[in-house]
């Protein structure tokens, strides 16, 4: 136990990495799930194939492959570059990685939602001369985040833990799972209690957004 | 084209009248503008010609940017190690081998590990119930990462715990891999084949017991059988999903399909065209499982039976509409 209280610093520094990554990303991830949702079910042919061809490529992409491309391709091939350090600029390549990669579980989701609404209501709201973003945002849009309030906890917990990819060679970000490894590397560290430590963090993280999400889901739950 | 045309009329817009079709041409021309521009940049940056253009953007009406370069990853030199075969037998396919073993292995342990304890928390007792919720809880609520880094470092702990010397034993990626599978995604499926068993009628089990079976009975006999068709789907379906965690196997230096084509990547500095060849041969998989997937549920849904689902099988095949309201298999009810 007192090694693993004594690297407690690295614990912290671990899990804010993997707090910032999940955040940032579940943001990004959201904004680009909404657009590629929006181009799905567009009148406009081009847009629809254009947002169709993303989402079966990146969703059936291994995550690691995804993030390894940021890292070796991006980085390296393309030189793009976001931060001075390279400690932030591995940390926004693995955020573009993360969130684009999401954004796909995100817009799945939210076109099961527009699936689940009546066809009379946007009948109506067509009918009431609504132009396709009009009905979008106030029609369409609202019933649809709150029926799937329940598959976007879902995403988001998919999320937090599949920011451990991060750690992959390419990128490296120093979070959780990766300060584990290191503490495993050096072996001065219990590794049954160390283990049960940073499962734990990962608990705290992901239970919590479960009843949280579990909760909204069902008081947001549209009533028909 | 398929895929621009539209299988079934929208709900959410007319046919397009002469207006609207013309409007909807303009979009599509931004649209084929944006895309473009971006595969421009794409095209470019690869090519090795794209700082040039960066420091002085007149370069782009000049053809010399746009022709391939050599030394870029467009360059035939970068491509033709693919048409080597023996680069196809000594790599890629023994990779794919190794994939594909982790992945076949994983799925029929996690498919007992689920079976097990999908049962489990539907017995009677309670510390049963008690016991297999919390281990699928907790496996299903960490990184499967971790999971691995854990078994690698089982030697380490028997060390500790045991006092058995470094070197009695090792733990190969390989193991590792499975175990970090198998404990995950059988998780998944535990949370599936309850939801599967739960969709049973209550009719079929209230028959059974009424002709005296025993519950043992009622559940190998009655309930799983029937279960098991409901759950072909949902199976499939996380199936696309370990293969996909397989390429964590990368991470810890197992020699699957991704770990040999960043080899290749590395030995014939061409990281850009394995990186395509690779994700193409994924997609292809996954996409052949997930028409598998769906063509099941739709065999199941003209038998007019449901399929189970698991709500949070998380990176998943992603929730479909029957999905999106699946009491049943959401633990948090």
């Amino acid at each position: 136990m007192e090694a693993f209280l004594n690297n407690s610093g690295a614990v912290i520094d671990g899990f804010t990495w993997t707090i910032r990554l999940t955040a940032v990303s579940a943001l990004f991830a959201f904004l680009i799930g909404i657009v590629l949702t929006a181009m799905r079910v567009s009148p406009v042919p081009l847009l629809r194939g254009m947002a169709a061809v993303y989402v079966e490529t990146l969703r059936n992409t291994p995550l690691t492959l995804v993030l390894l491309f940021c890292g070796l391709g991006l980085n390296s091939a393309l030189g793009v570059s976001f931060a001075e350090t390279t400690q932030w600029n591995v940390y926004w390549l693995a955020v573009l990685g993360l969130s684009a990669y999401t954004a796909c579980f995100v817009s799945e989701a939210l076109r099961s939602g527009i699936n689940t609404i009546p066809f009379g209501q946007i009948e109506a709201a067509r009918s009431l001369g609504l132009t396709f973003m009009q009905n979008m945002r106030l029609i369409v849009l609202p019933q649809a985040l709150r029926s799937v309030i329940g598959p976007l906890g879902s995403v988001l917990i998919a999320l937090t833990k599949n920011t451990t990819v991060a750690s992959v060679a390419a990128l490296g970000v120093q979070e959780a799972s990766r300060e584990m490894k290191l503490m495993f590397d050096q072996g001065v560290v219990p590794v049954i209690p160390t283990f049960i430590g940073f499962a734990l963090g990962f608990l705290a993280l992901c239970l919590p957004m479960g009843y949280v999400f579990g909760w909204l889901s069902k008081r947001l739950a549209v009533v028909r | 084209m398929s895929i621009l045309r539209q299988k079934e009329p929208s709900r959410l817009f007319d046919t397009p009248g002469p207006k609207a079709a013309a409007r909807q041409r303009i979009y599509s021309a931004f649209a084929l503008l944006l895309g473009l521009a971006v595969a421009a940049w794409i095209y470019l940056g690869f090519n090795r010609t794209w700082a040039d253009v960066r420091a002085n953007p007149g370069e782009l009406v000049d053809p010399s940017v746009w022709a391939i370069n050599e030394t870029g990853q467009w360059s035939g030199d970068k491509w033709s190690p693919f048409l080597d075969p023996t680069l196809w037998t000594g790599m890629v396919l023994p990779g794919m081998g190794n994939t594909l073993q982790a992945a076949g292995i994983s799925i029929v342990l996690a498919i007992v590990f689920g079976l097990v304890f999908g049962i489990g928390r539907l017995s009677d007792h309670l510390w049963i119930r008690l016991i297999c919720g919390a281990v699928v809880e907790f496996f299903r609520g960490i990184p499967l990462l971790m999971l691995i880094f854990f078994t690698l470092a089982m030697p380490l702990a028997a060390n500790q715990l045991l006092g058995v010397p470094f070197g009695t034993f090792l733990v190969d990626p390989l193991t590792a891999v499975i175990t970090g599978l198998t404990l995950y995604n059988g998780s998944v499926l535990a949370e599936v084949f309850r939801a599967g068993i739960n969709a049973v009628p209550k009719g079929q089990s209230e028959a059974a017991y009424s002709l005296g079976m025993r519950k043992t009975q009622v559940m190998s006999l009655i309930l799983v059988p029937q279960a098991v068709s409901s759950m072909m789907p949902a199976i499939v379906a996380q199936l696309v999903v370990l293969l996909k965690d397989s390429a964590l196997g990368y991470i810890v230096a197992f020699p699957e399909l991704l770990r040999e084509f960043s080899l290749i990547g590395t030995r014939f500095q061409n990281v850009i065209p394995a990186a395509i060849i690779c994700a193409a041969i994924y997609i292809i998989i996954n996409i052949s499982l997930s028409r598998l997937a769906i063509a099941l549920e739709r065999r199941n849904a003209q038998r007019g039976k449901a399929s189970a689902k698991a709500t949070a099988a998380p990176g998943g095949v992603g929730a479909s509409p029957g999905g999106v309201r699946g009491p049943a298999a959401d633990p948090k009810d």
